[in-house]
C-alpha cells in the first residue's frame, strides 16, 4: 500500500490523502495528536474501515484515536441496516465498556480525611483484578434475566434505584437483546463477575470538582460547587463480553472465507445486513451491553453502600448519566438530506447527542446527552455535552479517553508501581490496586493527554466542556 | 533460544514465541500469554488438565488453542503453570491438537496483575522454517 498522508482541514481536523486523491475519511485532531495517531497504524485502520459495505459517509476517528484491532479504538463508522454489516471489529471485545458517574451531596473537606478507609471498604466490596470473583451467584435463569432486562433486572432484585436507570444510556436496558445467542462458553466466563471491576485500564475512581467551564449545563447535570465529590466507574462487560466477540467473529470467519480473503485486515470481518450471523451477533451484542450495563449498576449500588459506610446514612449518591464506549446501535440519522436507520458503530467512542433527540433523558433533553470521558489514574476527567455539530458532523459521537503513549512493557521499565504511589500521594491522590504492576503499567506518564483530547472536541464543536473532575482516591485491578 | 519475547506495541500485548517445532512454538505462545498477567514459574501444578483443539488453519488453530486457555483463567480463575505434552497432527485437511497441562486456581497468594481480553488475529503470523518456528501474536489487554 502507498503511503497515507494526513492533511490538515482545519485546526482541529484532517482527511486522508493516497496519491493525491482524499479518501473517505475525516480525523478529528490538533497537530499534537496527529503527531501520536501517525506513529502507529491508526490511520490505515481508519481507511480500512472507510471500505466496509454500506458504510455512509465518511469513517471517522475521534481526538483520543490510536491503533486498535479491525477498527482504531476512536473510530465511528454509521453502516446501513439495509445493505450494509455489522463488524465485530467495529465495536471491540470489551462490549459496552463504558463509564457512570455519580454526583454526592458530599465536600472534599467531607471526605479527603477517611479517603484511606474508604477506598478499603469499596476494594472489599467491588473486588478488581484478575480471578476476582462476584459477591452475586447467578444461577442459569437469572443470568439469561440479566442478558435480557440488564440494569432493570437489578432494580427488580434489590440493587439500587428507579432513578438510576432514568438516568443511564437506554435507561440500562438494550432493546433488541437476545440471551439464546450468547454462548454457554461466555456465560461461563462471565456468570460469577457480576459487580466486579476487572483489571488493566478499568478503575474506580473519587473524584473532585476542579473547575466549570459552563455554570448552566453543570447545573442541570447536577453539579453545585467546586470541590463536590463525585464517583467515576469504568468498566464493561468482563469475560462474557470478550467471549460473545471472539465466538462471532470465528463465526464471520468460518460463515464468510470469500470476505476474509478479501480484507485488508483479518479482524475486520463483518456479516452483511440481513444474514442470520448478523442478526444473531447483534442480539448477543445488546445482551452483552445489558450485562456491562448490570455490572456498573451493582458497583454503583455497593459505592453508595461503601459510603454510607464509612461517611454515615444521610450521604446521598445519584446517578447522572451511564455511557457506553464500545457499542454498535440503531440510530436515525440525516444524511445527506434524508433520515435513515443506521448502525452507529462507536468502538472508544462517546455517543455525543445533542438537543432535543429524544434518546437523551428528558431532564437533559435541552442541553443535551452528558458525555464521560475519564482521563487516566492521577489525571483530570472530564464531563463534556453533546451538541447540534456532533448531529451534523460525526452521527453524535466524540473522544472517549486519553488513549495510550506507551506499551504495558515499556511502562514497567520506566515506572515502579511503589514509586508512583508515593509521587500521586504527594499530590494527595491515594490509590488501593490489587498489585503493584498494575500501578506501573498504568501511570499517568503511559497516557497522552486526556486535556488536549477534550480541548479538540470542544474546539471541533462536537463535545462541549461542562465540567473538569480531579482524582481523590482510585481503587484499581 | 529465547522461548519468547515482548515486542512493543502501544495499548496492547505482541510478543514472538519460537520453538523448534509448531508444537513446542505453541507451547511457548502460552507462557507468554500467561506471563503477561503472572510468573508462571510460581504458580503451582496443582491441578492437571487436558484440551484438545481442531482447526482447518494453524493461525485459527494458535487462536483457538490461546482462546480455550483464556476460557479457563476468566470461568476458573486458572492460572498456567507448566505444559506437560502438547501435539499438533494433521489428518485430512484438519488440524489437530492435544494439550496436557497444569497449573492452579487463582488465590491472593499469587501476584497477578493487568488482564486478557482476548486473542487476536492482528498480525498474527506463523513462520515454519526447518527446525526453526516463530509465531507471532497481538493480545487485547
Amino acid at each position: 500500500m502507498s503511503e497515507l498522508k494526513a492533511k490538515k482541514l482545519n485546526d482541529y481536523s484532517y482527511t486522508v490523502e493516497k496519491d493525491g486523491k482524499e479518501l473517505p475519511v475525516k480525523i478529528y485532531a490538533s497537530e499534537k495528536l496527529m503527531k501520536h495517531m501517525q506513529k502507529d497504524k491508526c490511520l490505515e485502520q481508519g481507511v480500512n474501515a472507510s471500505t466496509l459495505p454500506g458504510v455512509k459517509g465518511k469513517s471517522l476517528m475521534m481526538p483520543d484515536a490510536h491503533q486498535g484491532y479491525g477498527f482504531s479504538i476512536g473510530g465511528v463508522a454509521a453502516i446501513s441496516c439495509d445493505d450494509g454489516c455489522i463488524s465485530p471489529g467495529g465495536i471491540g471485545f470489551d462490549i459496552n465498556c463504558g463509564v457512570r458517574l455519580l454526583t454526592t451531596n458530599l465536600t472534599k473537606k467531607d471526605v479527603e480525611p477517611k479517603i484511606k478507609e474508604l477506598l478499603e471498604v469499596m476494594f472489599r466490596m467491588i473486588p478488581p483484578g484478575v480471578g476476582s470473583q462476584s459477591l452475586i451467584r447467578l444461577d442459569d435463569d437469572q443470568l439469561h434475566d440479566v442478558l435480557l432486562n440488564g440494569a432493570k433486572w437489578c432494580v427488580e432484585n434489590g440493587y439500587g434505584v428507579e432513578e438510576d436507570l432514568e438516568n443511564c444510556e437506554e435507561n440500562g436496558t438494550m432493546p433488541g437483546a437476545k440471551p439464546e445467542f450468547v454462548s454457554q462458553k461466555a456465560r461461563s466466563r462471565g456468570r460469577k463477575q457480576l459487580g466486579t471491576l476487572g483489571a488493566g485500564n478499568h478503575f474506580l475512581e473519587v473524584q473532585t470538582v476542579e473547575k466549570i467551564f459552563d455554570e448552566k449545563t453543570a447545573k442541570v447535570f447536577g453539579f453545585i460547587d467546586k470541590d463536590q465529590i463525585v464517583v467515576m466507574i469504568h468498566c464493561g462487560s468482563r469475560g462474557l463480553g470478550h467471549q460473545v466477540c471472539s465466538d462471532y467473529l470465528r463465526r464471520m470467519e468460518d460463515a464468510y472465507p470469500d470476505i476474509m480473503e478479501a480484507l485488508p485486515e483479518k479482524d475486520l470481518i463483518y456479516a452483511p445486513s440481513g444474514s442470520k450471523i448478523a442478526n444473531e451477533y447483534f442480539g448477543a451484542m445488546c445482551a452483552s451491553a445489558n450485562f456491562a450495563w448490570a455490572n456498573r449498576h451493582i458497583i454503583g449500588h455497593q459505592v453508595r453502600k461503601a459510603f454510607r459506610r464509612v461517611l454515615g446514612d444521610d450521604v446521598t449518591l445519584t446517578t447522572l448519566y451511564d455511557v457506553a464506549h464500545n457499542i454498535a446501535k440503531v440510530e436515525e440519522h440525516v444524511i445527506e438530506g434524508k433520515k435513515e436507520k443506521v448502525w452507529v458503530h462507536r468502538k472508544g467512542a462517546t455517543r455525543a447527542f445533542g438537543p432535543d433527540r429524544e434518546e437523551v433523558p428528558e431532564k437533559f433533553r435541552k442541553v443535551g446527552q452528558p458525555i464521560l470521558i475519564p482521563g487516566s489514574m492521577g489525571t483530570s476527567s472530564y464531563v463534556l455535552v453533546g451538541t447540534k455539530t456532533a448531529m451534523k458532523e460525526t452521527f453524535g459521537s466524540t473522544a472517549h479517553g486519553a488513549g495510550r503513549l506507551m506499551s504495558r512493557f515499556q511502562a514497567k521499565k520506566e515506572f515502579r508501581g511503589e514509586t508512583v504511589k508515593n509521587e500521586l500521594e504527594k499530590q494527595k491522590i491515594f490509590i488501593k490496586a490489587a498489585s503493584w504492576k498494575g500501578i506501573s503499567e498504568e501511570a499517568p506518564g503511559v497516557y497522552k493527554d486526556v486535556d488536549e483530547v477534550v480541548k479538540v472536541s470542544h474546539e471541533a464543536g462536537i463535545g462541549n466542556l461542562v465540567v473538569q473532575l480531579k482524582p481523590l482516591g482510585v481503587v484499581k485491578g | 533460544m529465547k522461548p519468547y519475547e515482548y515486542l512493543e506495541h502501544t495499548a496492547d500485548a505482541k510478543f514472538k514465541a519460537y520453538g523448534n517445532d509448531l508444537a513446542e512454538a505453541f507451547k511457548n505462545s502460552a507462557y507468554a500469554t500467561f506471563n503477561i498477567l503472572t510468573d508462571t514459574k510460581k504458580i503451582k501444578g496443582k491441578t492437571e488438565k487436558e484440551l484438545i483443539v481442531r482447526a482447518k488453519k494453524k493461525t485459527t488453530l494458535l487462536y483457538d488453542f490461546l482462546d480455550e486457555l483464556l476460557f479457563l483463567l476468566d470461568s476458573e480463575g486458572f492460572l498456567l503453570h507448566e505444559i506437560t505434552d502438547l501435539e499438533i497432527r494433521e489428518n485430512d485437511g484438519m488440524f489437530h491438537l492435544e494439550c496436557t497441562f497444569n497449573g492452579d486456581i487463582f488465590s491472593n497468594k499469587y501476584e497477578v496483575s493487568g488482564n486478557i481480553k482476548s486473542v487476536t488475529y492482528n498480525e498474527m503470523e506463523i513462520d515454519e522454517k526447518k527446525d526453526n518456528v516463530m509465531v507471532q501474536v497481538v493480545v487485547d489487554i
